[in-house]
């Protein structure tokens, strides 16, 4: 073997770890814009779905556009608060504020059948990493009218099947509210009871990301209570 | 790419090279590397192949990049080279699929950035591409990458077919009406244990086949 004395070994060290840099850096840049489109292409196209449209990634953004309304952003107390854009609010980052200076987003729209629903944003734990969704409710504010679930890095087939149509279907028609008191939805092992208006059934062998996902609905839909109590028809 | 040789592109060498890791030198059943990953993505055989995949690109190019500077790069540093050239392809890739495959980067998700620490392509480097041509070794890299992806892909096929009664997704023994004559999809095939059975099985088939690969005592 060659041998390669110290300052060979520091110099290669130092150009190998600028080329690198370099490479990298150059490749993000360039692939920046490709990354954040898609970004909010799945936004809409998660936020479509959550109203039982769905779409492919050319014509998510001209649905969008005929479906979603309207959106703002209230505070906890239920007020709107000016000057948000709602699409650009970062959950994870609000989740972080204390609770009377969190942006709650909202969506307005009006799915084929004629509904006025509004679509609200959620953001949890699983088992690996976030898991995040959309809950649409019909305007009785208590009714789900759809949903869908999305995840970082769920095990596929396992945690990664709350984001599967067989899953999320359950929670059409749930309810949120027992009579005022916020109950949420149960997902229940073993599976919830037939006729139980709060419960869905659990994902086998996904157990952490199915009871994530319950806290996550519970926690941020909670934070929109006096909202949805005010604006109930 | 330096290609100097004089022999054909694909000369029989070469081509051995190409064969010998999907089923003699099988770097999963025979080898006995890159374990984790194939117990990790073989739920669904989508994220199988495009792992698959993946691998056999960082593969054959890492094994290309070490090869050709081979020769410059100091020996008290190797490992540090290699490493360091495996993450960065496998942050391009990542980053690629990110841009242009965002579906299957989504699917994907962590596995990706795993296959940073995926045992075969540090072996093949240090074993194969520090002491061989560029081209050969390009090779060899895509070998190996397909022999992990051939193994992926069997066990995902079954474990997909056997867990979700599904083969990408669409639902086979469904329409085969297995579910009205009472089956039942069994739940533990998803489970990870059960791709290491499934591993063994194929193992013990594999030898069953070729004598030559059973230990002598």
């Amino acid at each position: 073997m060659k041998h390669f004395s110290n300052r060979y070994i520091f110099t290669f060290s130092a150009i190998m770890v600028i080329v690198v840099a370099t490479l990298l850096s150059l490749a993000a840049t360039l692939l920046q814009p490709a990354q954040e489109r898609n970004l909010e292409i799945e936004k809409k196209k998660n936020m479509l779905e959550s109203i039982n449209i769905p779409s492919t990634r050319e014509n998510t953004e001209t649905l969008y556009d005929k479906y979603i309304k309207e959106s703002f952003v209230i505070n906890t107390k239920g007020d709107v608060v000016e000057g948000v854009d709602a699409f650009t609010v970062v959950l994870k980052n609000e989740q972080k504020k204390p609770l009377d200076e969190q942006y709650l987003p909202v969506f307005k729209a009006v799915p084929n059948d004629g509904k006025n629903v509004i679509i609200i944003p959620v953001e949890g734990k699983g088992l690996w990493g976030p898991i995040f969704g959309y809950v649409s409710l019909e305007s009785d504010m208590n009714t789900i009218y759809g949903v869908n679930f999305d995840h970082k890095g769920e095990t596929p087939g396992l945690g990664a099947e709350i984001n599967t149509a067989a899953f999320e279907s359950q929670f059409h028609g749930k309810k949120l509210f027992d009579n005022d008191k916020f109950i949420s939805v149960q997902v229940m092992k073993g599976g919830a009871p037939e006729g139980d208006n709060h419960g869905v059934d659990a994902i086998s062998g996904g157990t952490i990301t199915s009871k994530g996902l319950q806290k996550m609905l519970f926690d941020c839909i909670q934070k929109y209570n006096t909202y949805l109590l005010k604006n109930r028809t | 790419m330096s290609n100097q040789e004089r022999e054909p592109i694909l000369s029989a060498k070469n081509l051995r090279l190409l064969k010998e890791p999907l089923g003699k030198n099988n770097p999963i059943t025979v080898q006995v590397l890159g374990i984790c990953s194939a117990l990790a993505v073989t739920v669904k055989l989508k994220p199988a192949i495009v792992m698959a995949l993946s691998v056999t690109i960082v593969t054959a190019v890492s094994n290309l990049v070490i090869a050709t500077l081979r020769k410059s790069i100091p020996d008290r540093i190797r490992i540090i080279v290699q490493l360091v050239v495996i993450a960065t392809m496998v942050i391009l890739v990542d980053q690629l699929l990110k841009a242009y495959m965002f579906d299957v980067s989504k699917q994907l998700s962590v596995f990706v950035g795993l296959i940073i620490t995926n045992c075969i392509i540090m072996g093949r480097l240090e074993a194969f591409a520090m002491a061989n041509k560029p081209w050969p070794s390009f090779i060899d890299g895509l070998g190996n990458g397909g022999g992990y992806g051939i193994i992926l892909i069997v066990v995902s096929f079954f474990r997909e077919l056997l867990g979700s009664g599904t083969i990408f997704g669409y639902p086979v023994l469904e329409k085969l009406g297995l579910y009205k004559a009472g089956y039942e999809n069994n739940g533990m095939v998803i489970l990870p244990p059960m791709a290491l059975i499934f591993v063994g099985l194929i193992i013990w088939f594999h030898r069953s086949k070729d004598k030559s690969l059973v230990e002598k005592r």
